[in-house]
């Protein structure tokens, strides 16, 4: 699960860690309350950053939401001083609008949510990751002296710029190990014992947060020497929500497709792509080598939908429903590998859902498995245009043939 | 005939009385695993089926009965504890079949478990997230169903459930058979990786080929890729999904996700391709490339029988001529010897 940096920025200071601050507004009416807020804490200097699940805010563009050639503003994120007049002007300016940035795509995100700032002096930009490294099954921390940009950039042109630590699960972070990393990162001083103390702080947060992933970049040291986070990033483990539960107040709807939404409530596990067949697997392995297949087969997949290893006629119904939503597809393919589950269970879940939903594109279905045969002539008397197929191959040349005449 | 389980597996089941534990522990019975026992806290000293005894403790379960595998059937917030439990009870084979584990939870399984090893014990644990481990005609212990395997000479490994189910049918349905088939889960942190199943089919005489069936996300698949080079002469074939997934997203495993660019199919393929394993673009020619692969091994393996029967008979055509020699000079000798007395 993704979350803003305003809200990761609060979870990290539940953990004593060193944040920029802030606050976070919805609307341009707000803006003078966040400043006097802020003012009242000792701020006197101001950014407007933009709240979206997307990195490089500050290289991004701002288009007009109701007319996407016009260009608003460059940057999606600005350091204004004292200018507060300035700084409200560019918050109006952008609030409501899309910010396009390298990692948002093409179509943007709408800036919903201003994180009005403190605007810091700093001499120096770093880097500070916390990660599984998948490759031990341990966290692994990364520390850079190159802060400020991509880590992707730095590990293929300067490797030796990223300094590694691994946590041993028993024991956790060790003090000599953050003292690794601020030598490593070439600290000294004050900074340097801030640095401890935050990256202390900091893996305490990753931990009992739940986290994937937690990345402070840039992570500064100001002009009095102080260690602070910058920006941050949390990625949630999905499967740890049980054990957090004020975490769905910070899922954010409006960054996911309202279709996805759709899906998550009738227990799909479905991401929209751009494609032209739609597609439904039971598993999710089987879904990515179904998408494969349909792209051999000179086809684009719309979607990823796993249905659950155990698909039933409810679920096939919802998917069929969420699928049909897509503009775009044209026909589309449905891989059941039953096993335990019966057949011709899911072939009437089809059938009934086709009937309901007044199909008018071709349906290829293979369902493979228990009563496999049963539910193929149950398919074919149906009178429906629904192609049962009986191995994936031939699946696939049956999704050429659908496309085809399609066209 | 076939690793890690088989007919003398004697299962524990954890999370017997759950409704997916039920469901499954009636399902191996039917086919012939020997389940032993079962453990539901609370439920200790009654039966499931009638006939295999419940525990309230995996130490009991192990202590009556002997069990020596466990397969988990307990929900997400309970299984780490369950399959530490399990190897606390001296089980050495833990299958966790349990999805959505938190990934934090598992990193301390792990590390339990790779301590318990250094110590000494020989533990291992599969999962979690996964479909479980099948020797056809033996021994089945966890979810997939039975009837699609049959009993034969090829290994298959996988990432994914149902992916795994069909690349078995298709093996199957060409009558080609397997030895085991373990499904190693879909989940960031899992306690048996691709190179660890790999070196166990190298080292199983009954095994002759392998099937790997990976995804994107992480690198256990090219770390498999570089061993198999290095040490296996098994043909292996290979199939990689989510070529058209797009970076950053999670395609509903937890560990399927390109991350930062990296652990995308093609990157994976292509060191597949350069370690020798025969990788598949369609997960529809898995069994039919296993076939030629057999085909071209049984030639091989015909022309090496051959071989090896026109040496012997080579050798027995030079020993019979050495023979003839050797009379013919012996002869030779004793007329001499004649001629001189």
């Amino acid at each position: 699960m993704k979350i803003h940096e305003y809200q990761a920025k609060a979870l990290l200071k539940k953990y004593g860690v060193a944040i920029q601050d802030g606050v976070a507004i919805k609307s341009i009416d707000e803006f003078d309350n966040a400043v006097n807020t802020l003012r009242e804490r000792g701020v006197n200097q101001f950014v407007v950053k933009s709240q979206i699940h997307a990195g490089g805010r500050g290289k991004g563009t701002v288009y007009n939401k109701n007319n996407r050639e016009e260009v608003v503003v460059q940057g999606g994120v600005k350091f204004f001083g004292s200018n507060v007049e300035g700084a409200r002007e560019y918050a109006a300016k952008i609030i409501g609008n899309i910010l396009v940035t390298h990692q948002s795509g093409a179509e943007g995100k709408e800036i919903q949510t201003l994180f009005i700032a403190e605007g810091l002096d700093y001499k120096k930009e770093l880097y500070l990751s916390i990660l599984l490294d998948r490759s031990n099954s341990k966290d692994v921390i990364m520390a850079s002296t190159e802060g400020g940009v991509e880590i992707e950039k730095v590990a293929e042109e300067t490797p030796e710029k990223i300094i590694k630590v691994w946590v041993e699960p028993g024991l956790g972070l060790q003090s000599y190990q953050a003292r690794e990393l601020a030598f490593g990162l070439q600290l000294e001083g004050s900074a340097f014992k801030d640095f401890t103390k935050f990256i202390m702080a900091l893996y305490r947060a990753y931990l009992e947060t739940d986290a994937t992933m937690l990345e402070v970049n840039p992570l500064i040291i100001t002009n009095d020497d102080k260690i602070l986070a910058l920006d941050a990033k949390i990625g949630l483990d999905d499967n740890a929500l049980f054990r957090h539960k004020d975490y769905e107040a910070l899922r954010d709807l409006n960054e996911e497709d309202p279709l996805e939404i759709e899906a998550s409530k009738s227990n799909l596990n479905y991401i929209k792509l751009d494609g032209n067949v739609g597609c439904m697997v039971n598993g999710a392995g089987l879904a990515m080598g179904t998408m494969d297949l349909i792209k051999l087969a000179g086809g684009e997949p719309a979607n990823f939908l796993d249905v659950g290893g155990t698909a039933s006629a409810e679920t096939v119904e919802n998917g069929f429903k969420i699928i049909l939503t897509d503009p775009n597809v044209k026909a589309i393919l449905i891989n059941i590998f039953g096993g335990i589950v019966r057949c011709d269970r899911v072939a009437n879940g089809v059938i009934q859902a086709s009937r309901n939903l007044n199909l008018n594109i071709p349906v290829v279905v293979r369902l493979q498995g228990t009563n496999a045969e049963e539910a193929r002539q149950l398919l074919t008397d149906s009178g429906l245009n629904l192609i049962a197929a009986d191995t994936l191959q031939d699946a696939a040349d049956k999704v050429t043939q659908a496309l085809a005449q399609a066209v | 005939m076939s690793i890690l389980v088989n007919k003398k597996s004697r299962v524990l089941v954890q999370g017997i009385t759950g409704s997916e534990g039920t469901f499954h522990a009636t399902q191996m019975i039917e086919y012939g695993t020997n389940v032993v026992a079962g453990v539901t806290p609370n439920k200790g000293g009654t039966f499931f089926n009638d006939s295999v005894p419940i525990f309230n403790t995996a130490k009991e379960a192990v202590e009556a009965t002997k069990a020596n595998v466990s397969v988990i059937f307990v929900p997400a917030g309970f299984a780490a504890d369950a399959v530490i439990e399990a190897v606390s009870a001296g089980i050495d084979l833990v299958v966790c079949i349990t999805e959505g584990i938190p990934a934090k939870d598992m990193v301390n399984v792990y590390d339990h478990v790779q301590n318990l090893n250094r110590n000494g014990r020989s533990v291992r644990f599969i999962g979690p997230n996964c479909p479980g481990i099948i020797s056809p005609g033996e021994c089945k212990i966890g979810i997939m169903p039975g009837f699609i395997h049959k009993k034969g000479k090829v290994g298959v490994i996988s990432r994914s459930g149902t992916l795994t189910y069909e690349a078995v049918d298709q093996l199957t349905k060409l009558g080609i058979g397997q030895s085991t088939c373990i499904g190693i889960g879909g989940d960031p942190v899992i306690g048996t990786r691709f190179i660890d199943a790999i070196k166990l089919f190298n080292e199983d005489k009954d095994t002759d080929a392998i099937v790997m069936i990976g995804e994107i996300g992480g690198n256990a698949e090219e770390e498999a890729a570089y061993f198999i080079k290095k040490h296996v002469k098994k043909p292996v074939v290979g199939f990689i999904a989510g070529r058209t997934a797009p970076p950053g997203r999670r395609m509903g495993h937890a560990g399927a996700i390109i991350a930062g660019g990296k652990g995308t199919a093609a990157e994976k393929m292509a060191v597949m391709t350069e370690c020798g394993i025969h990788v598949v673009e369609s997960p529809a020619d898995i069994g039919k490339t296993m076939q030629a692969a057999l085909e071209k091994l049984n030639a091989k393996k015909l022309k090496a029988k051959k071989e090896k029967k026109n040496i012997k008979k080579a050798k027995k055509d030079t020993k019979k001529e050495s023979k003839k020699v050797h009379k013919a000079l012996k002869k030779a000798a004793k007329k001499v010897t004649k001629k001189k007395k």
